[in-house]
C-alpha cells in the first residue's frame, strides 16, 4: 500500500520554544493509525501543521505524493485532508445543519444532501437537532457534529485531535464507535488521543510521541503489551 | 406648550428617514467589526467619497441633459459610486488592514484613523473645500399624511433602506456566502478548516459593506441636498453609535440601532426647544447621538440585542 501522508523531520516553533524537533512518521492508504503522548508531547501541534493551522519551521509533509505544508488550509481541505480540532470547533452560532453545511462548502457535487442524510443516519442525534443552535449542544453531541462536519467534505484523511477530551465515559464510547465506523468506510484515520488504551484498542498502528520527537513506533497491539509503553501511558507499574 | 400631533408625526417621518440612512451606514461597521473585530473608521469617508462621486455624476448628467426623470440621475449616480467605493472598501483592506490582521489591536484602530484622513483629503483635492449642491431635479411638493408631509425622495429613502436590508439579512442567513460570512466571524481559523478562503470572505465583507455606503451616501447627500469633503466625519461617527447601539458585530443591532437613533435624534431636536423653556434649540441635534453613546457605553455595552455567547459548550 502507498503512503497517503508522508512526514519528515518535521519541526514546529512557537516563538522561540521547538514543539516539535524532527518527527517522522507516515499514515498509508486505508490505515487507522493513533498518536500517543503525554500533554505537550506535540500531538496537537502535528496535526496542526498537517493541516496548515501552523507552519513547519523545518522538514517536509508530503500528502498523496505531493509537497503540502506551502498551501493554506482551504485548499488541502479540497484535497481531502480534513481536521477536526481540538475543543471540536463548532460554529456554535450556526445551526447543527448549517454546521455540517459549512463540511461541504468546497462541494460542488450533487451528492451533498445524500452526505448529510448519511451523517444523520450515522449520528441520529444530530438529526433530531438539525435546527438547534450548535451552542446549545453537549460536549460529546459537538465532538459528533465537529467528526460529521468533517466527513461532509469526504476526507481521505481525517485528522483527529482529542475527540475523547472532556467527554463522559459512555461518549466516549459513543464517539469511537463513530470513528471505528468511518474507519470502516475506508477513510484513512490519523487519531491524537490522550486515552492511549483506547487508541491502542481502535488503531492498526501507532506513534508514541514525547517532548516533540518520535520515541516509539509499531503495531499497536505490540505497543499494548509493551512494557515501557504501559508503565508510562497506559498507568500501570512495569 | 401644546401637543401637536401632526409636528410630532413629522418628526417621526425625519426620524424614520435619517435612522434609515444611520442604519445602512451601521451595517457597514457592524459587518466588518463582526467579521474582523475591527472598527473601520474610514467608513464615513467610504460613504463620503460615494456621496460625491454620484453628486458629480449627476451634475455632469444634468449638465449634458437637463430634462430627463429625477430618479435616471439618481440611478446613473448610484451605480458609478458603487464600483467606486466597492474598489475602494476593497482596496482600503488590502493595503492597510490585511497587513496588521495579526498585529496588536490598536495598531489596526490608529491605521483606521489614518486612512480616514488620507481619504478626506483626496476628497479635498479632488472636490475642494467648498459645498456641493444638489440640482435642482427632485420633486419638491410633498404628499400629506395626517398633517405631516412626505417627499418622494423621503418614501423612496426609507423603502431603498428597507429593502436593502431585507436582502442582506437573506443574503447572511440564506445563502452559502452568507454562512460562510458567519462563520468566518465566529472562527476564522476553523473556517478555514472547512474549505472557505478566509482572506475573499473578508474582502466580500468590506466591498457590501462600502456598497452599501455608497447608497447610504447618495441617500444623505439628497436628503440634505448637499455633499461635501467632511461629511463623512460626523456621520460616521453617529452610525458607529448606531451600531454601539443595537450592539456592534450584529446586523438586526445595526439595523435597530440605525432608526433608533435617527428617530432619537429627530424628536430631541424637535423637542428640546420646547423641554427647556427655550434655551436648547434644535441645533443641539448632534449631542443626541453621542448622548446616547455615552449612555449605552456605560449602562449597556454589549447593545440592545448584543449578547455575550459562549464559545462552546
Amino acid at each position: 500500500m502507498s503512503d497517503l501522508l508522508e512526514v519528515r523531520r518535521l519541526e514546529v516553533a512557537y516563538g522561540g520554544i521547538r514543539a516539535l524537533k524532527g518527527v517522522d512518521f507516515e499514515v498509508r492508504e486505508g490505515e487507522l493509525v493513533a498518536l500517543i503522548g503525554a500533554n505537550g508531547a506535540g500531538k496537537s501541534t502535528t496535526l496542526r501543521a498537517l493541516a496548515a493551522l501552523v507552519r513547519p519551521a523545518a522538514g517536509t509533509i508530503r500528502y498523496r505524493g505531493e509537497v503540502t505544508h506551502h498551501l493554506p488550509s482551504y485548499a488541502l481541505v479540497r484535497k481531502g485532508l480534513a481536521l477536526v480540532p481540538e475543543g471540536r470547533g463548532v460554529f456554535a452560532r450556526l445551526t447543527v445543519r448549517e454546521n455540517l453545511e459549512m463540511g461541504a462548502y468546497h462541494r460542488a457535487d450533487r451528492g451533498v444532501a445524500a452526505d448529510l442524510e448519511r451523517v444523520f443516519a450515522l449520528m441520529p442525534r444530530l438529526a433530531e437537532r438539525s435546527g438547534q443552535l450548535a451552542g446549545t449542544l453537549s460536549g460529546g453531541e459537538q465532538q459528533m457534529l465537529a467528526i460529521g462536519r468533517a466527513l461532509m467534505s469526504r476526507p481521505r484523511l481525517l485528522l483527529l485531535d482529542e475527540p475523547s477530551m472532556g467527554l463522559a465515559p459512555l461518549m466516549v464510547q459513543k464517539v469511537f464507535e463513530i470513528v471505528q465506523s468511518v474507519a470502516r468506510e475506508g477513510v484513512t484515520i490519523l487519531l491524537v488521543e490522550q486515552n492511549a488504551k483506547l487508541a491502542l484498542e481502535l488503531s492498526s498502528r501507532a506513534y508514541v510521541l514525547e517532548s516533540g520527537l518520535v520515541s516509539a513506533s509499531g503495531p499497536s497491539a505490540a505497543l499494548l503489551t509493551d512494557p515501557k509503553v504501559r508503565e508510562a501511558y497506559l498507568g500501570e507499574a512495569a | 406648550m401644546s401637543f401637536h400631533p401632526e409636528i410630532f408625526l413629522q418628526q417621526i417621518v425625519n426620524g424614520l428617514v435619517l435612522g434609515s440612512i444611520y442604519a445602512l451606514v451601521a451595517l457597514g461597521y457592524t459587518m466588518v467589526y463582526g467579521i474582523l473585530g475591527l472598527i473601520n473608521f474610514a467608513h464615513g469617508e467610504v460613504v463620503m467619497i460615494g456621496a460625491l462621486t454620484a453628486l458629480s455624476v449627476i451634475l455632469a448628467l444634468h449638465g449634458a441633459a437637463p430634462d430627463l426623470p429625477a430618479a435616471l440621475y439618481i440611478l446613473a449616480g448610484t451605480l458609478v459610486a458603487i464600483p467606486v467605493t466597492m474598489t475602494l472598501g476593497y482596496t482600503i483592506e488590502r493595503v492597510a488592514y490585511r497587513p496588521l490582521r495579526n498585529a496588536p489591536r490598536l495598531a489596526p484602530l490608529i491605521t483606521a484613523i489614518g486612512v480616514s484622513i488620507v481619504l478626506q483629503n483626496v476628497a479635498l483635492l479632488v472636490w475642494g473645500r467648498s459645498y456641493h449642491p444638489w440640482p435642482p431635479i427632485l420633486p419638491t411638493t410633498p404628499h400629506t399624511f395626517l398633517g405631516a408631509n412626505i417627499t418622494d425622495l423621503q418614501i423612496f429613502i426609507v423603502a431603498g433602506a428597507a429593502a436593502i436590508m431585507a436582502g442582506l439579512t437573506l443574503l447572511v442567513n440564506k445563502t452559502k456566502l452568507g454562512r460562510a460570512m458567519r462563520a468566518t466571524a465566529e472562527n476564522p481559523a476553523v473556517a478555514g478548516l472547512m474549505g472557505v478562503n478566509v482572506n475573499v470572505i473578508i474582502s466580500i465583507t468590506f466591498v457590501i459593506g462600502a456598497a452599501l455606503g455608497a447608497v447610504a451616501g447618495v441617500m444623505v447627500s439628497a436628503n440634505y441636498q448637499i455633499a461635501h469633503y467632511y461629511m463623512g466625519f460626523i456621520l460616521g461617527l453617529k452610525a458607529f453609535t448606531a451600531a454601539v447601539l443595537g450592539g456592534i458585530g450584529n446586523l438586526a443591532g445595526a439595523m435597530l440601532g440605525g432608526l433608533l437613533l435617527g428617530l432619537i435624534e429627530s424628536l430631541g431636536a424637535g423637542y428640546i426647544g420646547d423641554l427647556t423653556g427655550g434655551f436648547l434649540g434644535s441645533h443641539y441635534q448632534d449631542v443626541f447621538a453621542f448622548f446616547v453613546l455615552i449612555l449605552v457605553l456605560v449602562f449597556r455595552p454589549s447593545g440592545l440585542v448584543g449578547e455575550r455567547v459562549a464559545e462552546r459548550a
